[in-house]
């Protein structure tokens, strides 16, 4: 029997979807809300997220971030389609997985352009 | 349906908005909403970091477009969407996990939910304070 490949969709969508519903709230308040309107002085400056993203723990992190949410978007809005009476072919799947593989590649090529 | 059935053009019941006819159905399709939510806020973090490997000018005018009431507007609905898919997440667990025995007692599905969300709470809380601390 040949093996399925969803096991890796699925667990991407659920990694992303734990993720985002841990700190998702959080992370769109801090970045979104609190540091444009002045609440958090200096947080995004660029030399201070450039430090982060230079710091080895930091560049995980925001590598996770972009990349989980991706794919769990990705996967869930896939196997929405249906609902909305769209056929989920491959079509279908090549456009929603393959913005989640590019912007992950995007991720990973900033963050390593920014070195360590 | 078989070629017989559909060339005698019977019955077919439309599913045009078929969600909106239960509002448990509307609550389906509200969560599943929050994931072009979730893209969209991860499309914006994704122009941050290329913006920051571009350099301080162009990760400065990413911040100047952060600050607009524009996107302070759609931030407001990012984070409305991000707590609708905590929330619903945590509903829906009980479901979508492995069964979970504590004692030999099957762990109740209330018990999984409230659980999570307390988690989630703590985590987001301990996030913005933690931030506060590091802000320079």
């Amino acid at each position: 029997m040949k093996r399925s490949n969803q096991p890796i969709y699925w667990s991407l969508f659920g990694a992303g979807g734990m993720l985002s519903a841990l700190i998702g709230p959080a992370l769109v308040f801090i970045t979104g809300i609190a540091a444009p309107s002045g609440l958090l002085p200096g947080l995004m400056s660029y030399q201070h997220i450039l430090a982060f993203a230079r710091n080895g723990a930091g560049k995980l992190f925001l590598f996770l971030i972009v990349s989980l949410f991706l794919w769990h978007g990705a996967h869930r809005i896939f196997h929405s389609l249906h609902d909305l009476g769209v056929h989920a072919g491959t079509l279908a799947k090549l456009l929603c997985y393959g913005p989640a593989f590019a912007g992950t590649v995007a991720s990973a090529v900033a963050l390593l352009a920014l070195g360590f | 349906m078989s070629s017989q059935e559909s060339r005698r053009g019977g019955y077919v019941r439309s599913m045009d908005g078929w969600w909106r006819r239960d509002p448990f159905f509307v609550r389906y399709m509200i969560r599943e909403t929050t994931a072009l939510l979730v893209v969209v806020y991860t499309i914006v973090l994704l122009c941050g970091l290329i913006s920051l490997a571009r350099g301080e000018a162009a990760y400065n005018a990413w911040l100047a477009a952060l600050a607009s009431p524009w996107s302070l507007a759609l931030h407001a609905l990012l984070l409305a969407g991000f707590l609708y898919h905590t929330w619903s997440w945590f509903l829906i667990m009980p479901k979508t996990m492995p069964l979970m025995f504590v004692d030999g007692r099957k762990v109740s599905p209330a018990v999984i939910t409230g659980t999570g969300l307390a988690i989630a709470t703590v985590v987001c809380l301990a996030l913005v304070v933690a931030v506060k601390l590091v802000a320079p």
